[in-house]
């Protein structure tokens, strides 16, 4: 057992490189916990001492979002990459869509800026004591639980063809967060504010419907259904929109 | 000028303490080492506790009050407690409004479950991930503010330090942005830390990368009174891990988890095959009452207890089962899903059908930065009272894991969430009010002031910069996690303390022969982290100077060399006066916070009595629960 090695290659920055590593087989080993073996002893294979690799992390629970990037060329959360189930040598890769930073750290900001231009929240009158909240079924918590497990990790946008350095689409996650509150009792009394920061440039209707969002989704959020969905409904508030547009005074613009 | 605020931490005590100032106008800057919304509270599982008595059981906050104060076995201030589990029922309705998926019952109502410490129904749940989802509804809300132009995000950016003028008060921080290295002061005229818990100082535990306890730590070195450091919640149920410990809610129990082991030593079958009554559920024997929901603490000595003194863990490894395989899959998932998931992920087996392997891991500080409270003479908190959640600097404040209120010796399950909102929903008023009315020169900070404090700080980073000694500091940081694993958890001895704080003496001479690893001007993990880790040792001289100090057992500080006698067979603990002897003499010497302030020497150690329990709202009484 003692001999027996992970053999990792890392794709660096700052001079753009690869580089090996081969660290101690541990049991239970994940991806995280091998970069962290590399952080006790920055030598590469070839022993040539290197610094550590740069990574973001936080909850290694894959709820927070944080250690997203591409591993044997498939983007995940690097905690829930157990070696075990790893071919070696494994390849580590920053996400491709995002701004790089360094390393295998990226710039997710973008996703964050999608999220306000959808209003993404329940416009709620104050934290004053108002009482309790609005019923809900059952039913209905189990549909928005799911949706609203996004963590905004971004691998529906790293995996979408429409995404990319001079395409301004917004990507799954904010759509499908859009469907969110426009499901909630509270939210659906400002949903034509969120469907219209949908139309326009970058909006759901760019997306080509490859589907490959919701198989990369990690919390199996049904983002291809979340998109249909608010494709139907952002063509049904452009057409109330159109007849009832001499009603219409001013109100939220395209982008919100 | 109007006033400044700035508020270090995004995670539900920041945030909320963020909307609080937000919500009455005023600009907040508000700076993270994450984006906000990657903040350690999304780890919290199973739910936030609030006594809205919706099952007919009679709650009340009376009675949360008294399962929080003798949860942490009086070793908590009372009125702070009173004012957050009468808060409780309105800040769940509140997260409510705010969408946050809570589960429901038939009728379209919250849903409540079970959680230790308590025999009500109490806990409101989103699933079995009710942190992130209250950490998404705040962080929704916070942006709604930022898109009005209130708030302005300093994500990616570390605390270093507070700036203090001539007189002792704060006025604003340092902080560096990780990307760029780039160092700047930032002027305010009151300032929360709500940078959350020192987990990371155990190496591993449930705790999220980021929790190093280092704005802590170093505010802790500035001045600000650190309090009841050793108090270190061991939770009884997480997966062990390589890379971290990952929590097993306590919420699994609640909905019906039972712990047991095989009652044969060693039985090499696996966990399923073993039939019920060659299983030992030694909680439900030991305890009738509460059964596999006694407080944490008293979990994880008896799971401690089993595996290290009787050798009973499973297949004789340092693990005991946590078995939901009883309960039907589709209600598992409706209420414990994600942790089902996480079991599945992490360890590859189903624990829908498979017992699960957990052991106690390091979970929670209720220690932390001391602060104050203003209340009547009944007990209530005094609204907007610019003494709430202040540490003992004049204008800085701290909120959340990061503070010391709340929790006393041992925190029940579900009341960190609530803890965590309520001294922000408290700290945002303080702040106000301290700003407008006692803050030195509202608005206007000297340029020399925070001129002087950057420099520190660009030359402190520069020094670090060119550590090259031999050691390298990622193995500093897991040696000093296993010394504190072994000397500071759920036993702790005399003996083993000293030899610790021998020890962190060591890690602190070899930490000056650090290499920083990495001379890169972006990210440079290497110089935060030399940073952290400094920081870091002076937490965890803390824990152990504090725990060798206290000589009794109360809550999560456990000695076996000083503990109360049993209770008389077949009598409660009033009835037999010689361990009510031993309980009233033990309260008079150690019912008193440890509060600790930095000297070039270590901490120095002061056990001050609670003075709330002058007038107390709810008289001690033996924590006792079989």
């Amino acid at each position: 057992m003692t001999d027996r090695k992970v053999v990792v290659r890392i794709e660096r920055s700052d001079p753009a490189r690869w580089e090996e590593f081969h660290v101690e087989y541990r049991p239970n080993a994940n991806v995280i916990s091998v970069l962290m073996q590399i952080q006790r002893n920055p030598v590469t294979a070839d022993g040539k001492k290197t610094s550590p690799p740069v990574w973001d992390a936080a909850c290694l629970e894959e709820v927070c979002g944080s250690c997203t990037m591409n591993i044997n060329g498939k983007v995940r959360q690097a905690c829930s990459a157990l070696i075990d189930q790893l071919t070696q040598p494994i390849t580590l890769q920053p996400m491709k869509k995002f701004p790089l930073v360094r390393d295998l750290a990226v710039d997710r900001e973008k996703m964050f800026n999608a999220l306000k231009r959808i209003h993404g929240w329940i416009p709620v009158d104050g934290t004053y004591d108002l009482g309790p909240g609005p019923r809900q079924a059952q039913e209905d918590q189990e549909i928005n639980y799911v949706l609203s497990t996004c963590m905004t990790c971004g691998c529906c946008l790293e995996v979408c063809p429409q995404v990319g350095p001079t395409t301004a689409f917004i990507g799954a996650a904010a759509i499908s967060q859009a469907r969110l509150f426009n499901n909630h009792p509270t939210g659906k009394m400002n949903a034509d504010e969120r469907l219209r920061a949908l139309m326009g440039p970058g909006g759901v209707t760019d997306c080509g419907k490859a589907a490959n969002c919701a198989q990369a989704c990690p919390k199996g959020i049904p983002l291809t259904s979340s998109i249909a969905e608010m494709a139907r409904a952002t063509t049904r508030q452009a057409l109330k929109d159109w007849f009832f547009r001499d009603e219409r005074k001013g109100g939220a613009g395209p982008a919100g | 000028m109007p006033e400044r605020y700035i508020v270090v931490g995004g995670g539900l005590a920041g945030l909320m303490t963020v909307i609080k100032l937000a919500e009455a106008g005023k600009h907040v800057d508000v700076f993270s080492i994450v984006p906000v919304k990657r903040s350690h509270s999304v780890c919290a599982q199973g739910g936030i506790n609030g006594a809205v008595n919706t099952k007919g059981e009679g709650d009340h906050p009376d009675i949360h009050v008294k399962d929080t104060l003798k949860g942490g076995d009086f070793l908590a201030e009372q009125p702070p407690v009173k004012g957050m589990c009468y808060a409780a029922p309105h800040i769940i309705y509140l997260l409510d409004r705010m969408g946050v998926p809570f589960n429901r019952t038939s009728e379209g109502l919250l849903d409540f479950r079970r959680f230790g410490g308590t025999l009500h129904n109490r806990t409101a749940f989103a699933g079995a991930s009710t942190g992130q989802q209250l950490l998404y509804a705040l962080d929704e809300q916070v942006r709604r503010h930022e898109a009005e132009g209130l708030v302005r995000k300093y994500e990616y950016w570390e605390y270093l330090s507070f700036v203090k003028d001539e007189t002792g008060a704060c006025r604003g921080i340092v902080a560096v942005d990780l990307r760029t290295m780039e160092i700047q002061a930032f002027p305010a005229d009151a300032v929360c830390l709500a940078t959350g818990g020192p987990g990371i100082v155990y190496g591993r535990s449930t705790n999220s990368t980021i929790n190093t306890g280092s704005a802590n730590g170093r505010s802790y070195m500035d001045g600000a009174i650190y309090a009841n450091a050793e108090f270190i919640q061991v939770h009884p149920t997480a997966i062990p891990g390589e890379d971290k410990h990952r929590l097993m809610s306590e919420s699994a129990r609640g909905e019906g988890g039972r712990i047991w082991v095989p009652k044969k030593k060693g039985d090499t079958r696996i966990g399923k095959d073993i039939p019920e009554n060659e299983r030992w559920y030694f909680l439900e024997e030991k305890y009738p009452h509460y059964g596999n929901l006694v407080p944490r603490d008293v979990g994880s000595r008896e799971i401690f207890s089993v595996v290290k003194d009787l050798g009973m863990g499973v297949g004789g490894e340092d693990v005991v089962y946590l078995d939901v395989s009883h309960i039907p899959a589709a209600t598992l998932d409706r209420k414990l899903g994600g942790i089902m998931e996480i079991y599945e992920k992490f360890q590859g087996v189903d624990p829908r059908h498979n017992p699960m392997k957990i052991f106690p891991a390091v979970h929670y500080s209720m220690g932390g930065l001391w602060v104050d409270y203003e209340a009547d003479a009944k007990g209530n908190l005094l609204k907007d009272s610019p003494r709430q959640q202040t540490t003992n600097i004049p204008g800085l404040y701290a909120a959340g894991e990061c503070d010391f209120g709340y929790h006393g010796a041992n925190r029940l399950g579900a009341n960190s969430l609530l803890s965590c909102i309520y001294g922000g929903m408290i700290c945002g008023p303080a702040m106000i009010n301290y700003a407008k009315n006692a803050a030195p020169k509202k608005g206007d900070v000297p340029q020399a002031l925070l001129g002087g404090a950057r420099q520190y700080w660009v030359e402190r980073f520069n020094t670090i910069m060119k550590m090259d000694g031999p050691e390298n500091p990622y193995v500093i940081g897991q040696q000093m996690g296993e010394m504190m694993v072994k000397a500071a958890t759920v036993v702790k001895h005399n003996p083993q303390l000293d030899e610790a704080l021998t020890r962190l003496q060591e890690f602190k001479d070899r930490w000056k022969r650090c290499n920083v690893l990495d001379t890169g001007r972006t990210l440079n993990q290497g110089v935060t982290y030399v940073n952290q880790l400094w920081n870091m040792l002076e937490i965890a001289h803390l824990i152990l100077k504090c725990s060798r100090l206290r000589d009794e057992s109360r809550g999560s500080h456990y000695k076996p060399e000083f503990t109360l006698p049993k209770v008389e067979q077949g009598k409660k603990p009033a009835e037999d006066p010689v361990f009510m002897k031993a309980w009233q003499d033990r309260n008079e010497k150690w019912l008193r916070n440890s509060m600790s302030t930095w000297t070039p020497d270590g901490p120095r150690v002061e056990f001050q009595k609670l003075k709330s329990l002058d007038n107390p709202i709810l008289a001690p009484e033996p924590r006792h629960y079989d």
